[in-house]
């Protein structure tokens, strides 16, 4: 690695220097939480399309604490977390419209 | 805070644009479009899903279970490669090297764990044409003929749990390279031989484990071209592609297992 490239990975380094092992502990427990009512939810009987709505809510909690605090994107500069954050929420609804005309047709038909 | 520090950093190249260094940036990249990947596979599971009469629910309560821990697993293998990170970037190559063994060893669990789902379920007849027949066992009543009524099911199950346990089987080994360099080829080649040997001949684990072998040689290759010393930034990166493995999973276990579930 070049001069630069070191400097740029020491300042990473000494960001994730700061850290306490705690936060880590707490972020872990809330996904193991969170991981346990989607399971209770399961044995619940829930209407399909609401069980479904909760299970993605959760699952982007989950995905957000996962991205902000194991992936350390939290801490990053404002630049890099909106660049890499709308891209691939873009490119996602993107797929989204490609499915338009069927992707809502779990509201009348259910899911059996 | 950290924009402005960007330009106090000197350089003969203009800075950084996302203020940090090369390889974080092209990790990310590679994530990015590894999200896509499996952002097409889980739409591609869902529409089937909604769309398909007669859409098999084969996860009672066992495999639910199962699938529990295996994602408890994958929650601590996340933990265990984070402190992996804050023991690199404090010089506690000891720790660094136990905690990566520790992420490692959780990996390894879940691809067992999966692997067992996953013969369970070739054996009572939710199967791809590609994989072999298991001698002695017969379809069960429910699924004897949804490998011919609801293809989609295999195609896309197999297609996206499949994806996911490759990417684990080679993050698994991304750690043990960062972890014990050249020392972990001959393990990965004994690795490759029980896999191999102990599986029986009609697994897909029988001729899935040649991952292994395919694995050991490139690494081969890899460190004998490049020999390095692994130091925190590597060990960043390697953090940054175990923890999207266990964000991707966060997705497939409800849209997999919970929404097909069988509770009765």
């Amino acid at each position: 690695m070049d001069t630069t490239q070191i400097a740029l990975a020491e300042r990473a380094a000494e960001q994730q220097r700061h850290h306490g092992k705690a936060l880590f502990f707490y972020v872990w427990g809330a996904l193991l939480l969170m991981t346990a009512i989607e399971v209770y939810l399961t044995y619940q009987n829930m209407q399909p399309a609401k069980m479904l709505t909760i299970l993605m809510g959760l699952s982007l909690i989950k995905a957000a604490l996962i991205i902000g605090y194991f992936m350390h994107l939290k801490y990053e500069v404002s630049r890099m977390k909106w660049l890499t954050m709308t891209s691939v929420v873009m490119c996602l609804i993107l797929m989204t419209i490609f499915f338009f005309p069927d992707a809502f047709r779990i509201l009348y038909l259910g899911v059996k | 805070m950290a924009e402005t520090a960007l330009h106090d950093i000197p350089s003969a190249y203009e800075p950084s644009l996302f203020g940090t260094y090369s390889k974080k940036i092209g990790m990310w990249l590679f994530l990015l479009s590894d999200s896509l990947t499996f952002g097409a596979l889980l739409y591609a599971y869902s529409y089937g899903r909604i769309s398909t009469a007669g859409w098999p629910t084969p996860f009672h309560s066992e495999s639910i279970v199962n699938a529990t821990i295996m994602t408890a697993f994958l929650l601590t293998s996340s933990l265990t490669m984070v402190l992996a990170v804050r023991a690199s970037v404090h010089g506690d190559a000891k720790g660094q090297r136990l905690w990566l063994l520790a992420t490692m060893l959780c990996g390894a669990g879940f691809i067992v764990l999966h692997g067992r789902e996953w013969s369970n379920l070739i054996a009572e007849g939710l199967t791809l044409p590609m994989f072999s027949k298991v001698p002695g066992h017969e379809a069960a009543g429910e699924f004897v003929n949804v490998s011919k009524t609801v293809p989609q099911f295999g195609a896309t199950f197999f297609g996206l749990t499949g994806m996911h346990m490759l990417h684990v089987t080679l993050g698994v080994i991304y750690l043990g390279v960062v972890a014990l360099r050249r020392k972990f080829i001959p393990i990965l080649l004994v690795l490759w031989l029980v896999a191999w040997l102990a599986t029986p001949a009609y697994s897909p684990f029988h001729y899935g484990a040649h991952v292994l072998l395919i694995a050991a040689i490139v690494i081969s290759i890899i460190l004998w071209l490049k020999p390095k010393v692994y130091d925190s930034s590597d060990v960043e990166v390697a953090g940054l592609y175990w923890h999207f493995v266990d964000l991707v999973w966060m997705f497939i276990f409800p849209l997999v297992y919970l929404m097909s579930a069988k509770i009765l």
